[in-house]
């Protein structure tokens, strides 16, 4: 509105992030802590040393644990102030075999977070959209017909709609007669070419797995957009936005999307959570080398550095979400900005 | 020449039921036409219906014109043409009928650019002067607040200068000051009249309350289950009512001016209480909280009840009424000040002394629909001060009919929900639920503002009733001075959280000496049109909202709004800003108290 | 809405009854909820009984029969392995039944606790409980579960359901304080704590009903999620460790067969949604019955 930006300055704001800034900071070294000591307990890395021809010998594979850290012979405590110690550094320690940990989540990371990005933001924008939609047509049949696709979704498992959408690739590719849509690894192997060819490479495979994620995404959040926008609809100040003359699609945007938008955001930072559970499957089915296959691996060879630092990826993108959903929140609503 | 606006056979259904029924009424330029009737009577309906903003399951039929021209099955652009530019409407509740998200300020002037090819920023100045206009102090400040920001007075105040805002010829109202105190009602119809001269506008003024109906209405329209039963000019209507529902309407209506023979106090005293203060951090932050500031909630309440006896608590929103009934509720030791309940001072009683306490004192709340527990049918209810007192399933089973059937209620409607019975009958419940546990002392939390008068009445009735058969003493909460003056033997007046002025009903309603208890009074409409017109050149008008409870004051807190003050001489006024003046017994904590009569 | 206050009728010798009573006729007067209520029990016969009725083992190789269709010898035919469907599916939907049933139970009656607590004491409490809630939300659950389970083989699936229960209940609990916070400002639950009723029996009797047409319609989602996770947990070898199987398992193994030998598939996908689909039904009656003003389900 008009005085939108001058409100930034004025409120309180800042303050009341940084609080809560600090209350996710807390909540971050909880949980990593825990599942640090969760992920050893849990976890026996001698395993993956076990049953090698020729076997190794056990003093070789002692002192390979001890490198990394990891012997189960050394009382947990020190094991974990010794990680501990180097994570508050940003060393993150090895991989179970011998690499780092460091290196090898900086090569994932962008791999997940652009999976993860696109897919959301689709997901969400779409979700919300159709939302408001079906809640305006509310008992029509378009309302009926995605109320039952969403539920139709929602109740298929993750593996099943990427399994169902590859095949549909397929049936696609060979009625047209081409590859073009791309369903395995994130770009295609050797490809030479400009930019542009890149790029385009790069969306072409981006599709599916983006589909799968965003699929989701859409389906649940048009559920909680329908109810809070029909809560929206019956009140009394829309009535008066239209008492006043204005539009019918300038009350349901201006007014009734708007509002029915601030209590959207605490789904936002929920939805991520499920999703990121949902992108370790799709990465996993389309070949993508992200986190998500990165921990079905580790944990398959008792890699404890490694599943800590998904276990860490995990948490901070929850935080973060949860972090910008209460910007959104304190932007959505004066009443936030003001009584805090 | 046609009226400006012309209902004729008017229906309106919803999914089905009928709701309003060959409805006709016209409205002449300039005029303000009082449209009443109590809850359920279609009298919202209609207005809504004039311009099509009843709800998408309603069906309309019959025809308005405005100046001639067709709105029932105008299509929604031609609608939208006349909204707000031709015809503007006054909502009841200003809290919900302003987008939470945008400052009031746009809001007004997106009503203005709605019709008027302007700029944003005419458009705003425009506003200001309109907020301006309508008597809120420094607009261009105040422009820029929330919705949330606002007192409910200054919030309808903001609604009346959006309905100005493109000079309409009709100004519809629907209950424009129903959720306000009497002063500020005062304050808003005042202000209404303005928005009606400077604009030149017909108004439909729609209200339950006969009082300001009969205010400010030229001709009056009495609507009854979906039909205009009566209309006329408001004298007639009011003083020659033709019809049996007009007649037995206005015979239910409680009058301030109603003198009643209160009983003497009589039998020991239930209730004491000296000096009760109570106050609640005003904090700040989310996950670490910090104390701010304090708000003085109750700041110096004196209260005196008999057995037999009603003494109603009278004073705006905000006077700390609820919280002094609250904090005697909890049964224990207050913040400030003693609180005496059956000759025990509360604090410091053993557990098995304050559920003995519990059995003895029980409240009824204000909106039986709140109070009721919607999942529990009403003979759980009944019996839930039973069930925590320890009785047992057989004497449950007998005392629940009996309750039942001494607050007029059928026994054999034990087992259904609270949704089934009507508003009165709900309270009826209530008040059995109280009455389970054979209490002595019962509080009464605004017990009838949330019913129609004729339910009022019979509510009113079963509570005398009940006092005189049971010798219960009531304390009694109620912004309604009618009522007050309808049920209570004498009253205590609170303002700012302090008793400002008690005594006997006759003598504190008749010869109150306190400018605050008369301008309370002067308030109050009276459901006579020549009356009530004579008194509104007399009307004591209360300036602003009531200041705000956070702060504390020096000498008398009644000062800045006092009318008395413009008449003190320069050492007079200093004392009163100086010397807090007290109150012992019954009287008024005035320096210069002086009898006025006003009602 | 009545509005008849005298008595039509002498008044009534018997107590009224109570709550439960109420509920329990409404509940038995709404037929598709009673309908539902019955498949579940048909999908208990068919889950316990079953097994004792069909000569085969769950585990039992059939060298003889791969991939045979269904007929007078294997019911509802084998798998690839030769393994019987029917003897498949009844273990496996006695898994999916106990995990969705069980998990949902424990992570609502979870939520339910300690979001009203968190609610209805404020302070302190709520502050401890909800950083709790807040932890449990940021570790991911779903990596936790992948981890511990399949190193719980000896206690069994009955862990996967603690697991799968421990880690569903969060946000439903956020919820559930969000709205006790607003229902311990009704007027009833303060008239409730003026009589001198307890906080536990006020979170009992007057919040908790109050908020039952949620938590119902949670419960019902999370047996939904509940089969849905441990399926997926299955797929990645995570969830029901093999030779034990469960709908999830079936299904995943199944998917690739859907059209060539469409029964390995399709009477354990059935069965999942028409499972889902019962515990809808009779959510959906029990949440009519709970609420008085619902539709249909007046007097």
């Amino acid at each position: 509105m008009m005085w939108q930006q001058e409100a930034w300055t004025i409120s309180p704001v800042p303050a009341y992030l940084a609080k809560r800034l600090g209350y996710y900071a807390l909540l971050l070294l909880a949980a990593v802590c825990l599942s640090y000591l969760l992920a050893s307990l849990a976890l026996d890395p001698r395993e993956y040393y076990a049953g090698r021809q020729p076997p190794i010998p056990v003093a070789s594979v002692n002192h390979h644990l001890d490198e990394i850290g990891v012997n189960d012979r050394t009382p947990l405590p020190h094991r974990f102030l010794r990680w501990f110690g180097h994570a508050v550094r940003g060393d993150l320690g090895q991989t179970i075999d011998g690499t780092s940990v460091n290196a090898e989540f900086g090569r994932r990371l962008g791999v997940s977070l652009r999976l993860l990005l696109t897919g959301t933001v689709f997901g969400t924008v779409a979700g919300v959209l159709v939302g408001a939609w079906t809640a305006v047509r509310q008992y029509r049949f378009s309302d009926r017909a995605v109320t039952l696709a969403s539920f139709a979704l929602l109740s298929t498992p993750v593996f099943l709609l990427a399994i169902l959408l590859k095949t549909g690739a397929i049936w696609f590719n060979q009625t047209t007669g081409t590859d073009l849509i791309q369903f395995t690894g994130e770009k295609s192997p050797g490809l030479t070419g400009g930019f542009w060819t890149v790029v385009e490479d790069r969306a072409v495979h981006l599709l599916l797995p983006t589909l799968s994620v965003a699929l989701f995404a859409v389906a649940s959040y048009s559920r909680y957009q329908r109810n809070t926008m029909l809560d929206v609809l019956g009140s009394d100040y829309l009535r008066t936005a239209r008492a006043k003359g204005l539009a019918q699609r300038t009350v349901l945007l201006k007014h009734g999307l708007r509002t029915a938008l601030i209590p959207m955001s605490t789904y936002f930072s929920y939805g991520f959570l499920a999703l990121f559970t949902g992108a370790t499957f799709t990465e996993t089915i389309f070949g993508w080398h992200g986190m998500g296959e990165w921990f079905v691996a580790s944990i398959g060879k008792n890699d404890v550095n490694s599943v800590v630092a998904v276990n860490l990826f995990a948490a901070v993108t929850v935080l973060c979400s949860g972090f910008l959903a209460d910007i959104l929140h304190a932007a959505l609503d004066p009443r936030i900005r003001q009584a805090s | 020449m046609s009226p400006l606006l012309q209902v004729t056979d008017l229906d309106v259904d919803f999914g089905g039921r009928p709701a309003v029924r060959g409805v006709g009424l016209t409205l002449e330029r300039g005029e303000v036409l009082g449209l009443v009737g109590e809850s359920g009577s279609g009298k919202s309906a209609t207005a809504l219906a004039v311009l099509g903003l009843l709800p998408g399951n309603a069906v309309v039929r019959g025809s308005v014109r405005l100046d001639g021209q067709e709105l029932v099955g105008a299509s929604d652009k031609q609608l939208t043409r006349i909204r707000g530019s031709r015809v503007s409407m006054v909502f009841q509740d200003p809290l919900s009928a302003f987008t939470p998200v945008y400052r009031i300020g746009d809001q007004v002037a997106e009503a203005v650019r709605a019709h008027q090819d302007v700029s944003r920023e005419q458009a705003l100045e425009r506003a200001v002067e309109l907020l301006d206009l309508v008597g809120i102090p420094e607009p261009a400040l105040r422009a820029r607040a929330f919705p949330h920001e606002f007192s409910g007075g200054m919030r309808q105040r903001a609604m009346i200068a959006m309905a100005m805002a493109n000079d309409p010829d009709v100004i519809l109202a629907d209950e424009p000051t129903t959720a306000l105190d009497v002063t500020i009602q005062a304050q808003v119809l005042d202000v209404l009249r303005t928005a009606q001269r400077e604009t030149g506008a017909a108004m439909l003024l729609v209200s339950h309350d006969l009082g300001v109906i009969a205010g400010a209405a030229d001709r009056v329209a009495v609507m009854h289950e979906g039909r205009v039963v009566e209309s006329g000019t408001a004298v007639d209507v009011f003083t020659r009512p033709q019809e049996p529902y007009t007649k037995q309407l206005l015979a239910a209506v409680p009058r301030i001016d109603a003198p009643r023979a209160p009983q003497p106090p009589v039998g020991e005293q239930v209730l004491k209480v000296r000096g009760l203060t109570r106050t609640f951090p005003v904090l700040k932050g989310t996950a670490f909280k910090r104390r701010i500031g304090t708000v003085y909630a109750v700041d110096g309440v004196d209260l005196d009840i008999r057995r037999g006896e009603a003494l109603a608590l009278v004073g705006e929103s905000g006077s700390g009424k609820s919280t002094t009934l609250f904090e005697l509720l909890e049964l224990a030791r207050p913040e400030g000040g003693t609180i005496e309940l059956f000759g025990q001072r509360l604090g410091g009683l053993s557990a098995t002394e304050t559920k003995a306490l519990r059995r003895r004192v029980q409240i009824v709340f204000q909106d039986p629909m709140a109070s009721l527990d919607p999942r529990m049918p009403v003979g759980d209810i009944v019996a839930e001060p039973l069930r925590t007192q320890g009785a047992d399933r057989v004497t449950i089973g007998r005392r629940v009919p009996e309750l039942l059937t001494q607050v007029g209620l059928d026994p054999a409607h034990a087992e259904r929900f609270p949704h089934e019975f009507s508003g009165g009958q709900r309270q009826r419940i209530g008040i059995a639920r109280a009455l389970s546990v054979e209490p002595e002392l019962l509080v009464l939390d605004e017990p009838v503002s949330a019913l129609d008068v004729s339910v009022q009445a019979g509510v009113l009735k079963l509570l005398q009733r009940l006092k005189e058969e049971l010798g219960l003493a009531y304390l009694f909460v109620s912004h309604d001075l009618s009522v007050v003056r309808n049920i209570a033997d004498r009253v205590s007046v609170v303002y700012l959280g302090r008793t400002v002025e008690a005594g006997p009903v006759d003598e504190v309603f008749e010869r109150p000496r306190h400018p605050y208890t008369q301008a309370l009074l002067s308030a109050v409409p009276l459901p006579d049109p020549v009356r009530e017109r004579q008194r509104q050149s007399a009307r004591i008008l209360l300036a602003g909202d009531p200041p705000s409870p956070t702060r504390r004051y020096d000498g008398c807190r009644f000062r800045g709004r006092c009318p008395l003050q413009a008449q003190l001489g320069e050492g007079d006024r200093e004392r009163c800003g100086r010397e807090v003046p007290v109150l012992d017994g019954d009287g008024a904590a005035c320096h210069f108290p002086r009898v006025r009569e006003v009602v | 809405m009545t509005t008849t206050v005298i008595a039509e009728e002498a008044p009534v010798a018997a107590p009224p009854a109570g709550r439960a009573t109420v509920v329990l006729r409404r509940f038995l007067r709404n037929r598709t909820a009673l309908a539902g209520a019955v498949v579940l029990v048909l999908l208990f016969l068919l889950a316990f009984v079953g097994p004792y009725v069909t000569p085969w083992s769950y585990s039992h190789i059939d060298y003889t029969a791969l991939r045979a269709a269904p007929d007078a010898d294997h019911w509802w035919g084998t798998n690839r392995i030769g393994q019987d469907v029917f003897a498949q599916t009844a273990r496996g939907l006695q898994k999916s039944l106990i995990i969705g049933l069980l998990v949902a139970v424990l992570s609502t009656g979870l939520a339910s606790l300690v979001g009203a607590c968190a609610g209805y004491f404020g302070g302190w409490t709520d502050r401890l409980l909800m950083f709790f809630v807040d932890l449990l939300l940021v570790f991911p659950s779903f990596l936790i579960i992948a981890i511990v389970s399949p190193r719980l083989n000896s206690s069994g699936w009955f862990a996967l359901v603690g697991l799968l229960g421990l880690f569903a209940w969060m946000i439903t609990a956020r919820v559930v304080r969000s709205m006790t916070l607003s229902l311990k400002e009704r007027e009833f639950v303060r008239a409730a704590r003026y009589m001198g009723v307890g906080p536990f029996r006020i979170i009992w009797r007057h919040v908790l009903p109050n908020i039952a047409s949620f938590l119902i319609i949670d419960a019902t989602i999370q047996v939904g999620g509940a089969v849905m996770s441990e399926t997926a947990l299955s797929y990645f070898g995570f969830g029901v460790q093999p030779p034990d199987v469960s709908l999830g398992t079936l299904i995943a193994d199944g998917t690739g067969a859907a059209v060539t030998y469409p029964w390995m598939f399709f009477f354990a996908a059935g069965l999942l949604v028409v499972f889902v689909l019962a515990v809808n039904l009779v959510g959906d009656g029990l949440r009519d019955a709970l609420d008085p003003t619902a539709k249909g389900a007046s007097r």
